[in-house]
C-alpha cells in the first residue's frame, strides 16, 4: 500500500485538453445576437411583432419537445437551436402576419425543416426558411401584406391581421393603414417600389430601418452589429456574410452599370429587403453550409449572385430566401467537390 | 536581429493555441531522481522488434551493462538502469494498457551506482556505417515521444541523401518542459549530437527550430553554437503542433514530406534535442541509454519539476516522490494533447515518456460529457495541420465506413495531434474514432 492509499484511476482518450465552447454556447450566443433585432422589431412594429415572435418561438419549442417525446428521445430544446429557428422565422415574416399562420409555419419549420432529417446537425436546409417557403406558397397574400413602420398606436393595438381567427383569411386593412400611416404609405416594400415603380429608396432609411418590410429585416445597421458580435466571439464564419454580400454587390454593380434606370445600385441592393438578415443570420447557418474553405466562398458567392439575379430578372421582388435554400441544397456537393489538398498529397497518378 | 527575426518566424498552416501551463516547471532545473527499489524494463520501449534478454533470473548486473540485445535492425538494446539483481523476466503493463515482457531489476541498496562504460570512441575517426552501429549500441531512440530507433533514421536507403539536419526544440505540447531544460543545461551535448548526426548523414548544415515561447533556450543555443556557420537557430511561431515532424519541416524548409513518406525524401533528417543530447553524451564513452529527463507536472502533484529519471522507474514510485495528492485521479504519459492515460500506475517510465501529467478530480469534473451531433461548424477543418476534413471523417466513422475514410479522406495521414477534438463544440471524440478506424482497417487488411 502506498502512503496515499489506492486512488480511483480514471482514463480518457487523448487529447486531455478541451476548448470550452460547446454547441449550446454557440446557439445561445446566436440567440443573444438576435435579441437586439427582435427589440427593434418591437419598437418599429409594436405589439404585433412581439406577438409574432412569441408565437413562433413557443410553437417551435413545443413542437420539437413533443416530437422528441414521441420519438422516445431526450428532449433537444435545451440546445437553443430551436429558439433560433423560431426567432428567424418570425423575423422574416411581415409584422402583421396572422398568428395562426405563423404557428402553422413554425410547425412546418420544425417538422419538415429539421426533425424529419434527424434533428440538429442533419437538416439539409435552414429550418426557418423551409417554414417560410411553405408559408409563401400557402398564403401568398398574407405574406406580402406589408404594414407601415412606426405606425401610430402600435404599442396599444394589434395590426388587424395579426389576430385573424384560425383557418380564416385576414381582413382587408386598407382603411386601417390609411388611418395609422404618417404619410402616403402604399403598402409596398422598398424592393417592390424599386422593381415595379423604379422608385429607389434612399440608403439612410434603409440602413437604419425606417422602411416597410419583414419584422426583423429592415435595419441593416443593427443586423451588421449583431453579426459582428458573433464574428468577434468566433461563433460565426465571417466568410459567408462577407462573401454573400460582396458577390451581391458585385453582380448588382454589373447590372447597374449596364442599365442604371432599370436596375438599382449596389448600395440599395445590399441594404434593402432580406439580404442583410439572410446573409448574416441564415446563410451562415453552420449545419447547412459547406465546411471546406473554398467551398464556403463558392457557396457564399452563389447565394449572393443568385439573390441579385432573382431580384433583377425574376418575378419576385426579393429572392434571398430561395437563393439560400438553393445554396443549402448545393452545399453537400460543394463540400464534396472542394476537399482541400492535404499536406504532402501525392498526385493520384502516383498512387495507382 | 529584430526585423530579421520577425520575417523568419515561420510556421505551418492551421494548428491552434492551447493554454501552455509550462510555468509550473519551465524554470525548474533538471534534478536527479531517486532510484526505485524495483525497476521494470520493458523489452519493447521503441517502435520495431522487441529487444532480446541476455540475462537470466538471479544474475547480478552493473549500472550501464547491456541486459538485452537488439532484436533486429529496427530494434535497440537495453541497458541496466541501476546496479542490482535480475529478479524475474515477466509481463508488465505498458502505456497502451497491454502486458508485455519486461525485465524486473531489484536494486542493491547502498550501492554506489557507478556506471559501466565501454571503450571510448573517437567520433572523428569513425565512418558513417560505424557511427550508425555505435548509435544503435547506445540504445537511443527518439526521446520526443515517438521512440523510433535513431540509428534507423540515420541509415539512408541506397541513393538517398540528406543535406539538412533539423533539430526539434519546439516542445509544443502544453505542460512539458524537458526539451526546454535540456536546451538550457545540456546545450554542449546537443551540439556534439548534431555533429554526429551531420557526420553520419554527411549533411552540410543543421537548423535548430525553437518555439518563440522559449527565448532563453534559443539564446543559450545561439551562445553555444557561437559563430559556426553551418548550424543556426530559428525561432518559430508558438503554435501547436509546431513540434510535429511534418509541421516543423514545412515551417523550416517550406517543403512537404510526401504522404506516407519519410523526411529523407525531402533531403532532411529530424531529431529531438534530447535525443541528440543523449547521443552527444553517450557515444564518445560508449555508454548505454539508462536515464532520461521527465517532466512531472499537473495539478495532482505538489512538487512538479524536471527530473533525470532512471528508465524503468514505476510511475507510482515517481509520483509519490513528486508529492502525489490524494485527489489525483488520472495520469497521462506524455503531454495532454497526444499523451496516453494509463490504467495501471505501476507502468514503468520508458524511453519515449516525456512527462507524467497528473490530473485531479477537479479537471475531470470540468471535462465536458455531453456529446452533441456534428453541426458542421468547420472548426476542425480550420485547425487540422494536415488539412484533412475531420468533420466528414467523423460522420463516416459514426456509420462505420472505415474503408471510405481511408480511401477517400486520407485517414492514414492523421497523426492524432488532437486539434480537431480540442476545438469540437459538439465534443465528438474524433481522434478516438480515427484510432478505432485505423485499427480496424489494419486488422481487416491483415486478415486478407
Amino acid at each position: 500500500m502506498s502512503s496515499v492509499g489506492i486512488p480511483v484511476t480514471v482514463i480518457h482518450s487523448s487529447p486531455h485538453l478541451k476548448k470550452r465552447v460547446e454547441v449550446d454556447d454557440i446557439m445561445r450566443n446566436v440567440v443573444y445576437a438576435l435579441i437586439p433585432v427582435c427589440l427593434f422589431a418591437f419598437i418599429e412594429y409594436g405589439i404585433s411583432s412581439l406577438a409574432l415572435i412569441f408565437t413562433c418561438v413557443t410553437v417551435c419549442v413545443l413542437t420539437e419537445h413533443l416530437f422528441c417525446r414521441l420519438a422516445g428521445k431526450d428532449t433537444t430544446i435545451n440546445d437553443y437551436s430551436i429558439v433560433i429557428t423560431g426567432l428567424l422565422l418570425a423575423l422574416t415574416l411581415p409584422p402583421g402576419f396572422p398568428l395562426w399562420m405563423a404557428a402553422v409555419g413554425s410547425i412546418v419549420s420544425v417538422t419538415l425543416g429539421k426533425l424529419i432529417f434527424g434533428g440538429l446537425g442533419f437538416n439539409v436546409f435552414n429550418p426557418a426558411l423551409v417554414g417560410r417557403a411553405f408559408l409563401q406558397a400557402a398564403f401568398p397574400v398574407a405574406i406580402t401584406t406589408w404594414t407601415p413602420s412606426f405606425a401610430i398606436g402600435r404599442f396599444s393595438e394589434f395590426i388587424p391581421t395579426t389576430l385573424t381567427p384560425p383557418f380564416l383569411s385576414p381582413p382587408d386593412i386598407k382603411q386601417w393603414m390609411d388611418a395609422v400611416a404618417a404619410d402616403g404609405f402604399s403598402g409596398a416594400t422598398p424592393l417592390a417600389l424599386q422593381k415595379f415603380g423604379q422608385i429607389t429608396t434612399d440608403i439612410g432609411p434603409l440602413f437604419t430601418g425606417q422602411t416597410a418590410g419583414s419584422a426583423g429585416e429592415t435595419s441593416s445597421f443593427l443586423i451588421i452589429m449583431c453579426g459582428a458580435y458573433l464574428i468577434f466571439r468566433r461563433m460565426m464564419d465571417w466568410r459567408i456574410p462577407v462573401g454573400m454580400l460582396g458577390s451581391a454587390a458585385l453582380v448588382s454593380l454589373i447590372f447597374h452599370l449596364y442599365d442604371s434606370v432599370e436596375y438599382a445600385n449596389p448600395m440599395f441592393m445590399l441594404f434593402s429587403g432580406g439580404l442583410m438578415l439572410g446573409a448574416v443570420f441564415m446563410a451562415s447557418d453552420m449545419v447547412a453550409s459547406p465546411v471546406t474553405s473554398l467551398g464556403i466562398w463558392i457557396y457564399a458567392a452563389f447565394m449572393g449572385s443568385l439573390t441579385i439575379l432573382i431580384r433583377n430578372w425574376g418575378g419576385l421582388p426579393d429572392g434571398v430566401m430561395y437563393a439560400i435554400l438553393l445554396g443549402n441544397a448545393l452545399s453537400p456537393i460543394i463540400s464534396h467537390l472542394t476537399q482541400s489538398k492535404i499536406y504532402g498529397e501525392r498526385s493520384r497518378k502516383i498512387i495507382s | 536581429m529584430g526585423l530579421m527575426q520577425l520575417i523568419r518566424r515561420r510556421g505551418f498552416q492551421h494548428g491552434l493555441h492551447p493554454p501552455e501551463h509550462k510555468e509550473l516547471t519551465e524554470h525548474r532545473p533538471i534534478r536527479r531522481f531517486p532510484f526505485a527499489p524495483m525497476m521494470i524494463i520493458p523489452l519493447s520501449q521503441h517502435l520495431g522488434a522487441p529487444a532480446v534478454p541476455i540475462v537470466r533470473e538471479g544474475q547480478e548486473v552493473v549500472r550501464g551493462e547491456p541486459i538485452a540485445k537488439a532484436g533486429g535492425f529496427v530494434s535497440v538494446p537495453m541497458h541496466a538502469p541501476a546496479t542490482g539483481i535480475i529478479s524475474k523476466i515477466d509481463l508488465a503493463p505498458n502505456a497502451r494498457g497491454e502486458k508485455k515482457p519486461a525485465i524486473y531489476l531489484k536494486l542493491y541498496a547502498g550501492e554506489s551506482q557507478d556506471i559501466l562504460y565501454g571503450a571510448p570512441q573517437h567520433i572523428d575517426a569513425m565512418s558513417s556505417k560505424e557511427l550508425i552501429e555505435a548509435v544503435q549500441a547506445t540504445g537511443v531512440v527518439g526521446l520526443g515521444g515517438a521512440a523510433f530507433p535513431t540509428h534507423v533514421k540515420l541509415a539512408l536507403p541506397e541513393g538517398k541523401s540528406v543535406d539538412t539536419v533539423i533539430v526539434n526544440g519546439c516542445e509544443c505540447e502544453p505542460y512539458l518542459t524537458t526539451d526546454h531544460r535540456v536546451m538550457m543545461e545540456w546545450g554542449a551535448h546537443i551540439l556534439d549530437g548534431i555533429r554526429i548526426a551531420m557526420k553520419a548523414y554527411n549533411a552540410s548544415r543543421a537548423i535548430i527550430g525553437i518555439e518563440a515561447n522559449k527565448p532563453d533556450a534559443a539564446a543559450n543555443m545561439r551562445k553555444i553554437i557561437g559563430d559556426t556557420p553551418d548550424i543556426e537557430v530559428l525561432v518559430l511561431e508558438t503554435k501547436y503542433p509546431q513540434g510535429a515532424e511534418k509541421m516543423l519541416i514545412k515551417a523550416i524548409l517550406g517543403k512537404e514530406v510526401p504522404s506516407g513518406g519519410l523526411p529523407y525524401e525531402v533531403g532532411t533528417g529530424i531529431f529531438n534535442v534530447a535525443t541528440l543530447a543523449q547521443i552527444g553524451e553517450l557515444l564518445p564513452k560508449s555508454q548505454g541509454l539508462i536515464e532520461r529527463v521527465v517532466t512531472i507536472t499537473g495539478p495532482g502533484v505538489s512538487r512538479p519539476g524536471n527530473y533525470l529519471m532512471a528508465l524503468g522507474t514505476p510511475v507510482r514510485f515517481a509520483l509519490e516522490q513528486a508529492g502525489l495528492k490524494p485527489e489525483a485521479r488520472e495520469v497521462i504519459l506524455g503531454g495532454p494533447m497526444m499523451g496516453a492515460a494509463i490504467a495501471d500506475w505501476d507502468t514503468p517510465v520508458t524511453k519515449g515518456v516525456t512527462g507524467l501529467l497528473v490530473y485531479t478530480l477537479n479537471e475531470l469534473r470540468n471535462r465536458p460529457t455531453k456529446v452533441y451531433p456534428c453541426i458542421k461548424c468547420g472548426e476542425c477543418v480550420q485547425v487540422c495541420p494536415i488539412n484533412l476534413n475531420p468533420s466528414q471523417l467523423g460522420l463516416l466513422a459514426r456509420v462505420g465506413q472505415y474503408e471510405i475514410m481511408e480511401s477517400d479522406y486520407h485517414l492514414n495521414d492523421c497523426f492524432e495531434c488532437g486539434c480537431c477534438t480540442y476545438v469540437c463544440p459538439a465534443n465528438i471524440p474524433l481522434v478516438q474514432q480515427f484510432r478505432v478506424a485505423k485499427t480496424i482497417n489494419r486488422e481487416n487488411k491483415a486478415r486478407i
